[in-house]
């Protein structure tokens, strides 16, 4: 298993993409080092923003700029956005469907140690709750570099959440990005697990298994969560039997839920299991470790398949 | 916008204009049945100075002119005041206005800057439009353009922390291109600012926060367009004019009155409000 470090590719895609467009500026609130983009700081100097630990200002300084035509990105925390400057992003950048694109670094539990004050299991719930929001969700290194670029591409606010250190790789470098359609990575007849961030690879790892064991599973990377695609999601649901989530967020707001609410749109009624961190402040812990604690891991999706499976 | 002329006439026409302005606010609030009088009418001479006054650098029949100045009203309550400067500048047909607040009008308790010509940002929620002025600056410096951004404030607006994360901004990046004016008029909700959560000593505040303060009358046209040109002048740092007013001002029985922030007059106040206002 090959890993590669998320912030550390995001940060030199941030280079990358301020080497070929103009308009794209950067807004950080003390966190250039820890997302990253202290090379497109160096690189474009006057087109980096600094604006230091005020989350709420450095959201109306991205918004006000790109009434002006420029492309900010606002190259942060996960919680430290959707949390703390929530409101800021409804007003200021939903509300007016400003091209505002907001980088959520440090998601879910990859600062595990860090405590929940550091950590994010709510802001995919606050952001795909925001009309004219995209919201996309990166499986590795490779995606959240290809993600950048579509981000970028996308006129209107995309809210990217990313995590931090390395990540198992799941894609080649020159694998295809399109927001709003899931990739399918693995064929399978009897149940579908659709998963996105790192629980992509958990997803794989799990269907491995229960190949061995005889249960027959295709993977979704759903790494678009809103727009939701539901046109795969039909599939999943119309042929196979069972559907996991996996994601690295509460079980409520999150994946799972937009799941179920795209198959009651689609009154597709196939069997739900949602795996996520349940209703609670997780304890802390080194990721991998924290994640296996929770479920999030391969060994928990091939249990729970497992169980469902005799059950329905 | 016709030619006032010297600075005697200009400055007649810029109180003709404020006085036009109070009666669309007292007009539009009371057909509505709702809305914030109290801290519009408190702000007509500010914003007649600026939209009358040839301050701001606008062009009604081109409201996305890339070099236009800003004008952000972040105490965003107060629609009424700009809604009836923008009519009466061209931007929209004035008959706009007796729209305000009905079903799927595009003249919002709150302004929508996608819906109305004109309007700059969406703004509502307070404490947030210095923030998105202070955007609008540094794109402005990025692009080597020389618009101007002028922000309205309220005085209760300024208990928001947000303001001051973006006044230490604006300083720190020295926009002096960014010019924020406080509807100081000394009411909010709750009752008088100073006992709900006082702001005071606001001058020294923006001052510590690195801002040129000027302190004015907010009612007194002649100095509002002085202070104005004043402001401009100021090279190296933002400035803030706060403007002395009075809630409700022209409306003697809104005057000073906290009850007048959100409530729209029936049509005995508005007959007695509109007489007042005639009068002057």
């Amino acid at each position: 298993m090959r890993t590669e470090s998320i912030r550390e590719r995001f940060g030199l895609a941030m280079l990358e993409l301020g080497r070929r467009y103009p308009r794209v500026v950067v807004v950080t609130g003390d966190l250039m080092y820890p997302t990253q983009v202290h090379h497109f700081a160096q690189a474009y100097p006057d087109r980096f923003y600094d604006v230091g630990i005020a989350e709420q200002n450095m959201i109306g300084v991205a918004a006000g700029m790109a009434t002006c035509g420029k492309i900010p990105f606002v190259c942060s925390y996960a919680n430290f956005t959707a949390l703390r400057a929530c409101e800021q992003i409804r007003n200021d950048i939903c509300y007016t469907n400003l091209n505002v694109k907001i980088a959520g670094l440090s998601s879910g539990l990859t600062y595990g140690v860090g405590g929940p004050t550091h950590q994010s299991y709510e802001d995919l719930a606050t952001m795909r709750s925001m009309a004219n929001m995209t919201v996309v969700v990166p499986a590795d290194a490779n995606a959240a570099e290809a993600a950048v670029f579509a981000a970028y591409e996308h006129d209107g606010p995309v809210f990217l959440r990313l995590g931090r250190g390395p990540e198992p790789v799941v894609y080649d470098r020159d694998a295809s990005f399109t927001i709003g359609r899931a990739c399918q990575l693995r064929e399978g007849q009897d149940v579908s697990i659709i998963a996105n961030g790192p629980m992509v690879y958990e997803a794989l790892s799990a269907a491995e298994h229960l190949e061995k064991a005889g249960i027959d599973c295709r993977v979704y990377d759903m790494h678009t969560l809103k727009p939701l695609d539901l046109d795969s999601l039909r599939s999943a649901g119309l042929e196979t039997n069972l559907i996991v989530t996996v994601e690295e967020h509460y079980i409520i707001g999150g994946l799972g839920s937009a799941v179920l609410e795209g198959l009651n749109e689609l009154g597709v009624s196939t069997p739900v299991m949602r795996i996520g961190i349940p209703d609670l402040f997780p304890i802390i812990g080194p990721t991998n470790e924290l994640r296996a604690h929770y479920g999030l891991c391969a060994d928990n999706i091939v249990r729970n398949v497992k169980a469902a499976l005799s059950s329905i | 916008m016709q030619n006032p002329g010297n600075k005697e006439s200009l400055i007649r026409f810029i109180e003709q204009k404020a006085r036009e302005i109070r009666i669309d606010i007292v007009k539009m609030t009371a057909k509505a049945g709702s809305g914030h009088p109290g801290g519009s009418l408190s702000a007509a001479d500010i914003v007649a100075t600026l939209y009358f006054g040839e301050v701001l650098r606008v062009k009604p029949d081109e409201p996305d002119w890339p070099d236009r100045d800003r004008f952000v009203l972040s105490k965003g309550h107060a629609a009424p005041v700009l809604y009836s400067a923008l009519a009466g500048r061209g931007f929209f047909p004035a008959d706009w206005l007796d729209t305000l607040r009905q079903l799927g009008s595009p003249l919002q308790g709150h302004p929508d800057c996608k819906k109305v010509p004109g309007v700059e940002v969406s703004t509502g929620s307070l404490g947030q439009g210095l923030s998105m002025a202070v955007g609008m600056a540094l794109a402005g410096r990025l692009d080597q353009k020389d618009y101007n951004v002028w922000v309205l404030l309220g005085d209760g607006e300024c208990q928001e922390g947000q303001i001051w994360e973006a006044a230490m901004a604006a300083s720190h990046y020295k926009l002096d291109n960014l010019i924020a004016i406080v509807d100081h008029n000394g009411l909010q909700i709750d009752g008088r600012v100073r006992d709900v959560m006082s702001i005071d000593p606001i001058d020294d505040k923006f001052r510590a926060f690195g801002w040129h303060v000027f302190r004015v009358d907010g009612h007194r046209v002649d100095i509002l367009l002085d202070v104005f040109q004043q402001a401009l002048d100021i090279k190296g740092k933002p400035a803030v004019v706060v403007a002395d007013t009075v809630k409700g001002k022209g409306v003697s029985f809104m005057e000073g009155e906290k009850d007048w922030h959100g409530k729209a007059p029936n049509p005995g106040q508005l007959e007695e409000a509109l007489k007042q206002l005639q009068a002057v």
